[in-house]
């Protein structure tokens, strides 16, 4: 028998099922379009976190106190003002480090409030990050050294306490000291559900009076070049242990970050695929029952079939290929509604989603498979049919 | 005649292993299908007429003895092999018609040619002009359950004989069809037998219809108990066997 007829056979076959093919049909849709939705769900997540590491600047070094892996509790600051002063003159560059003293605070502008992060830094900050200032001016030097009472507003803050007027030049009042706004950040948006423009920036002097701390949390250092960096860590982590000998310091670079950033994501993202391959499973069995109860609806056909000369690959060719070609075409309408709805969700949901040939090339290939390996029981079953028995068979 | 015959089986016999228990259906039988022969096979229910008519065509294997078709002999045949010899040499017709309802008769007749390789467009020419033969082609594009029983038996026949066979094995052509409707079939299977030479062996409860074919093989118990062949062997100088 030819192989196009063979498929023809398989077509006409299922088609005078419609209704039973259409929802043997419909295990392996959900299946195959799970997979790709949360395929795209976790690519779209990986591309985000990506895209914002490498988006704060290059050749960073972040150096906290502390070991940085999963399981670590994050550990107090006992770094200060001379330990600020000792990395600078390891990076050789005053604006090459920025620090940060973290703390979240409560702004006030008039009736309007906001909890947010409150950072106190150097003027040193843009130059080491890549933010930029939509309005006004950032923390001058002058401003750091002489612990004045100004702030820089993330776009959200500005946006909560001054709605559409110009938040330059006005006050509020952080942890009840007022402040001037002096600039506004350009906005960041939103990722993985937290608003990165929820910050506001103070000299580190004028935080350190405010928090009545003499601490700093953390430094980043920006190395002149890639091949520098390494060693630039090593000197800073180093001088600071020689200065806390019982305390630990991690310098960690943009990179190491995205390489356990990116395993987190990776075995979320494989969970998640194993998790809707269950589904797969559960579609290609439900394919090999009908498939069985076809064989036997039609252990006459077979039987006449066999009758007329066909051998006992033809028939078991005939079953495989109407197995086959339910779960590809189950897997090509869960790919329609897997691409449409992680599309959809990427249109309409804050929630990044980012389809990639290879997960469908992948679902395509899984459905064909599912086919083959679902629908091989099946098919030698009726290839093996005695066509003395088959023909009486009722 | 120095071909060889159509079909030889010489002393098969056929045992059935039933919950342990072997069943005999057939136990010795000895006969011989020329080319172009018009056989009736009769006997009693049970007698074994339909386990040798599986066996004459090709669908079963004899627990021994051995068999002939088309000249090659069936033993150690792979299940391929033995569709092949089918497809190649033996046309069946059966008492339930064993139409496929879903397709056309056009498509019911040349479904033998499928598994011959052949085109869609060859298959339906021979398709068609089989119909013509037997006398239906004006029902080409009707699904057998738009034909009377008679019509779905003439489009059986016709997928019989597409594959032009040198044998047409026929186990009650006519059990599912009234006494007219049968009547016109054998008259069918009769004219294609002397018009086309195809051997046509015929498994029938009715005398008068066994009386008609030239050569009676009467069954029973699994052997062969008569077989007007033989009678005319001894007579075969005398000419034509009597009706
Ligand atoms: N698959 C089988 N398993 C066991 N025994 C069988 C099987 N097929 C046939 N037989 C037995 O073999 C014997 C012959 O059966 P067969 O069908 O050849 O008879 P028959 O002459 O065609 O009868 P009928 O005129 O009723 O069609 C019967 O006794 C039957 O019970
Ligand atoms: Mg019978």
């Amino acid at each position: 028998m030819r192989l196009a007829e063979a498929w023809r056979v398989a077509l006409d076959a299922l088609r005078a099922n419609r209704l039973r093919s259409g929802l043997t049909m419909l295990g392996m849709v959900i299946g195959v379009g799970a997979v790709v939705i949360l395929v795209a769900l976790g690519t779209g997540t990986k591309n985000e976190v990506q895209a914002q590491v490498e988006g704060l600047g290059s050749n960073l070094l972040l150096v906290v106190p502390g070991q940085v892996s999963l399981n670590a509790a994050p550990a107090v600051s006992r770094l200060d003002q001379s330990d600020l002063d000792a990395v600078i003159r390891i990076a050789g560059d005053r604006d090459r480090v920025a620090v940060s003293l973290t703390s979240g605070e409560n702004v006030r502008a008039g009736k309007e409030q906001v909890f947010t992060s409150l950072l106190g830094v150097l003027e040193t900050t843009p130059k080491v990050f890549l933010r930029d200032v939509r309005a006004g001016a950032y923390l001058t030097r002058t401003d750091v050294e002489t612990g004045r009472r100004v702030a820089v507003l993330g776009s959200s803050v500005a946006k909560t306490l001054f709605g559409e007027r110009d938040p330059v030049g006005q006050q509020v009042t952080i942890a009840g000291v007022r402040f001037r706004v002096i600039g506004v950040f350009a906005p960041l948006g939103q990722s993985l559900g937290v608003d990165r423009d929820n910050e506001v920036h103070i000299p580190l002097s004028t935080a350190q009076r405010l928090l009545a701390t003499k601490r700093v949390d953390a430094f980043a250092v920006k190395a002149p070049d890639a091949e520098t960096i390494d060693r630039l860590g090593r000197d800073i982590v180093a001088e600071l242990h020689r200065r806390h000998p019982d305390e630990e310091f991690s310098a960690v670079t943009q990179e190491q970050i995205l390489g356990v950033l990116g395993d987190i994501l990776g075995v979320l993202t494989a969970v998640l695929a194993a998790i809707a391959g269950i589904s797969l499973l559960v579609g290609g069995v439900g394919v090999s029952n009908i498939m069985l109860v076809s064989v036997r609806e039609r252990t006459r056909e077979i039987g006449l079939r066999m009758a007329l000369g066909a051998r006992p690959r033809d028939i078991g060719l005939q079953f495989l290929l109407e197995a086959v070609l339910l779960t590809t075409i189950g897997g090509l309408l869960g790919i329609a509604f897997g691409v449409g709805a992680s599309l959809a969700t990427a249109a309409l949901s804050p929630v990044p989603a980012a389809l990639t040939w290879w997960s469908i090339a992948l679902a395509f290939g899984v459905s064909c498979a599912v086919g083959i390996v679902f629908g091989v029981v099946p098919a030698q079953r009726a290839g093996r049919l005695d066509p003395v028995v088959a023909l009486r068979s009722e | 005649m120095t071909q060889h015959a159509a079909i030889e089986a010489i002393d098969v016999a056929r045992t059935y292993a039933l919950d342990g228990v072997s069943v005999p259906a057939l136990r010795g039988v000895t006969l011989t299908i020329a080319h172009g022969e018009h056989v009736a096979v009769v006997g009693p229910s049970g007698s074994g007429k339909s386990t040798l008519m599986h066996l004459l065509g090709g669908l079963d294997q004899p627990t021994s003895g051995r068999l002939r078709i088309g000249g090659r002999d069936v033993a150690g045949l792979t299940a391929a092999e033995m569709a092949h010899l089918r497809n190649a040499t033996i046309g069946f017709v059966f008492q339930s018609f064993h139409l496929l309802s879903r397709t056309s008769a056009l498509d019911n007749v040349a479904l033998p040619l499928v598994y011959r390789g052949l085109g869609a467009r060859e298959r339906r020419e021979q398709a068609a002009r089989m119909l013509e033969r037997v006398g239906l082609s004006h029902r080409i594009g009707h699904r057998p359950n738009q034909l009377s029983g008679g019509e779905q038996q003439r489009v059986a026949i016709a997928r019989a004989l597409v594959t032009e066979p040198a044998v047409l094995l026929a186990d009650e052509p006519t059990g599912n069809l009234d006494q007219a409707t049968g009547a016109a079939v054998l008259e069918l299977l009769e004219q294609l037998n002397t018009a086309e030479g195809v051997a046509v062996v015929l498994v029938t409860h009715d005398r008068e219809v066994a009386a008609r074919a030239r050569r009676q093989i009467t069954m029973r118990d699994g052997r062969v108990v008569s077989d007007t062949a033989d009678d005319a062997e001894t007579a075969s100088d005398a000419g034509e066997v009597p009706r």
